[in-house]
């Protein structure tokens, strides 16, 4: 993410601490921060969740509307998902378009929800060729001090955990909204990404930010609940086939554990 | 130290070129007790200190050394010039004008103009500023007339020649005077542009072939050639 | 019965790959890579000053990644406008190369590396990395190995390598990995799509296979380039010949 400089002596006593299995903050090499999810709390939404992971915070808001299915799944919903690093969030986030940091967020937390088929796409299609349900997700970085991929995807499935489509006829081509109880989407799996930073040989999973600075190398690994993997994306620095299996491993029992929170709310 | 052609081994980035007790010398570096290359070029041994001679690689400004640079942006007080390294460089007109400098009075753009090449000295150079140059010292100023020609930087030592060898033969053969910017720029100036012409093309052959044995033969045959050609012209 | 591709490779087979270096006359160093049906150029200016200075950093070079596609390199024309993807893609090689660098060594300056898709048949990520690690070396730029990088993937059930086009359309799950000769470390880790923990350890393993055969093959071309015979600057007639 952007420059912010980290004291030296900050940065040293993370690595000699990781290179003996231990973290400045005290937690385990495997442990998360503090995780709050709460859900429902944008009412204009159809569906939203904050997360916050320590000091990190994402809200996310799900938005129902109509479009145009790709041309080449016509029978299908959309699903898009979109970033913004707001400036409120960190002093070295700066307003304007997404930059590249804001883009591979959005794409990596698509991916996971995407590959691992979180939602029947068929089943969000009106009018096949012409319109579909367009499921736009929109992550909102609200306060930046680490590990924004984990906590953007936790907060993407709360928020979709949360979603109610209002009733709605199909009118030619058109949908239109009608009274009565909006019914929940009905995910099919539950994909939660693991972020672990690499420091003197050393996985810390969940890295604050000052890790995230101090870190060799950063790799984040999607799940889902079958343990088949959804996405992975290798951030900066180099690791060797047997550091890459081996967060496959420790990704196995951590996104065990996001989706226990997930589902204790 | 002789030069030795058997140990020339070409190599390339991330080669291995020693193991065991060595030292890493320029373009190497050591990991553990091995020693790999970093850049394109020619591995030599000097002792216990393996080095690589870059074939391909820009230059890095060194204090002391007599470089040719191009003029591309006049300040208040300064010239800045292109000495084809990252850094851009500066010459002070403190530097020029020695008694009592007045901005107002002293015109830089009429000792030295954009696009005007300058043989200089680097007389301050660490990596936290750009380097600093200085015109004060013998045969250094403008060069006024003449070509410029480049050759990689690392190829300089083969355009000068064991003892001077080559550089003497071009200056022999085709009367020209020739001097050589260790930041590789050559400066060429001669009797006539056809003799420049043919120093120039002897210097790409040159850069293009530095790694070939027997090219103060080859250039010699060049230059002689041409040479003969043209004055039966 | 052997498994027979669409263009008839064995499953754990490359797609013909051509290399070039050397290939632009401006830049500090550049070079050019077929893979298959794709083809990219990449150039290298630097390590050069920074401009605006703002961006230059005290600690080393900056790099600076700029993975573009050609408006005529696919098969429907792409807007000439960065896309999210090509946005994405130029970070994930940038981070694919700057393991191999000491960007140390050039505090205040920036690496420009300018990768263009000439023309798009599944794997371009890749080939452009390839490409930026021979075209980095063709700069002289101090680097600690090459860089070779290589998909593999899930097509049709099976694990794959070095997926075309279509396969890449068609594919269950795609996986680009680059690797660093010196060290065996992995720069370049993507997975998009599905994937079992088994079929992950299949998948990365053949890659780091493609990997190292395409490394062979940059060495090759390397080795050919510098001990190609003298050529003739001039001919006989004192015409100046190509340089």
């Amino acid at each position: 993410m952007s420059i912010n400089i980290i004291p030296q002596i900050t940065r040293e006593r993370i690595l000699e601490l990781a290179g003996k299995g231990r973290r400045i903050d005290g937690r385990s090499l495997t442990q998360f921060r503090p995780i709050k999810i709460e859900r429902g709390l944008i009412k204009k939404a159809d569906g939203s969740a904050m997360v916050s992971i320590g000091s990190t915070k994402v809200l996310v808001g799900i938005k129902i509307e109509t479009g145009e299915p790709f041309p080449d799944t016509p029978d299908q919903g959309v699903l898009m998902v979109n970033a913004e690093l707001v400036p409120l969030a960190s002093p070295t986030f700066e307003p304007g378009p997404p930059n590249e940091d804001a883009l591979e967020l959005a794409r990596v937390v698509d991916r996971g929800l995407r590959e691992s088929k979180v939602l029947r796409f068929e089943d969000l299609c009106i009018n096949p060729g012409k319109r579909v349900f367009v499921v736009f997700v929109d992550i909102y970085v609200l306060d930046y001090d680490g590990n924004l991929f984990d906590a953007s995807a936790l907060a993407s499935i709360a928020a979709l955990m949360d979603t109610k489509m209002k009733p709605y006829k199909v009118e030619g081509s058109e949908v239109v909204w009608i009274e009565g109880e909006p019914v929940p989407l009905s995910l099919q799996h539950y994909p939660v990404s693991v972020t672990m930073a690499k420091a003197d040989g050393s996985l810390l999973v969940d890295p604050s930010l000052e890790e995230e600075q101090s870190a060799d190398a950063l790799i984040t690994i999607t799940m889902d609940e079958q343990n088949r993997l959804c996405a992975i994306q290798k951030g900066q620095g180099s690791f060797t086939p047997e550091e890459v299996f081996k967060s496959v491993q420790i990704a196995k029992e951590a996104s065990s554990y996001l989706r226990e929170r997930l589902k204790g709310g | 130290m002789a030069t030795q052609q058997e140990d020339r081994k070409l190599v390339f980035p991330g080669d291995l070129i020693a193991e065991g007790d060595y030292y890493a010398g320029d373009n190497t570096f050591k990991k553990e007790n091995r020693i790999y290359a970093t850049r394109i070029g020619l591995a030599t041994k000097d002792g216990r200190k393996v080095s690589v001679i870059a074939l391909r690689g820009t230059y890095e400004p060194k204090i002391g050394d007599v470089v040719i640079g191009k003029v591309i942006d006049i300040g208040f007080t300064n010239w800045t010039l292109d000495i084809l390294s990252p850094y851009i460089a500066i010459l002070n007109a403190s530097d020029v004008f020695r008694r009592g400098f007045d901005p107002h009075r002293d015109s830089l753009s009429e000792v030295f103009g954009i696009g005007d090449i300058v043989l200089a000295e680097v007389s301050q150079f660490d990596r936290t500023r750009d380097p600093l140059l200085t015109v004060r010292g013998p045969g250094l100023g403008k060069l006024a007339k003449g070509r410029l020609e480049r050759i990689t930087p690392a190829k300089i030592p083969r355009l000068i020649g064991k003892k001077g060898s080559m550089i003497t033969l071009l200056k022999a053969e085709t009367g020209c005077q020739i001097t050589i910017g260790k930041n590789g720029y050559v400066h060429i100036l001669g009797k006539s542009p056809e003799a420049e012409e043919l120093v120039s093309l002897a210097i790409r052959k040159i850069e293009a072939e530095a790694h070939i044995p027997g090219l103060t033969n080859r250039i010699t045959d060049f230059l002689r050639t041409r040479m003969k050609a043209s004055e039966s012209k | 019965m052997i498994y027979k591709r669409i263009d008839g490779r064995a499953p754990d087979e490359l797609r013909p790959i051509k290399m070039a270096l050397g290939v632009l006359d401006k830049a500090d160093g550049s070079a050019y890579v077929e893979h298959g049906g794709t083809k990219v150029l990449v150039a290298v200016y630097g390590p050069r000053e920074v401009h605006p200075r703002h961006l230059a950093s005290p600690e080393g070079a900056i790099i600076r990644c700029r993975y573009h596609m050609a408006p005529f390199s696919t098969q429907e024309r792409k807007n000439p406008a960065p896309s999210r993807r090509e946005i994405e893609l130029s970070k994930v090689i940038r981070q694919a190369l700057t393991p191999a660098m000491f960007l140390e060594l050039y505090p205040r300056t920036t690496i420009d590396i300018f990768a263009e898709v000439l023309q798009a048949d599944g794997g371009t990520r890749c080939a452009c990395v390839t490409a930026c690690s021979l075209a980095l070396a063709d700069a002289g730029i101090p680097l600690k190995g090459l860089v070779a990088s290589c998909a593999a993937g899930k097509y049709q059930d099976r694990i794959i390598l070095d997926l075309n086009d279509v396969e890449d359309k068609g594919c269950q799950a795609d996986l680009p990995v680059a690797w660093l000769s010196t060290t065996g470390e992995i720069t370049l880790l993507q997975l998009n799509g599905l994937l079992t923990e088994e079929e992950f350890q299949e998948a990365l393993n053949l890659a780091l296979k493609g990997c190292r055969q395409i490394y062979e093959k940059q060495k090759e071309t390397l080795m050919n380039y510098y001990t190609a015979p003298a050529k003739e600057l001039v001919s006989e007639t004192g015409q100046e010949g190509s340089k």
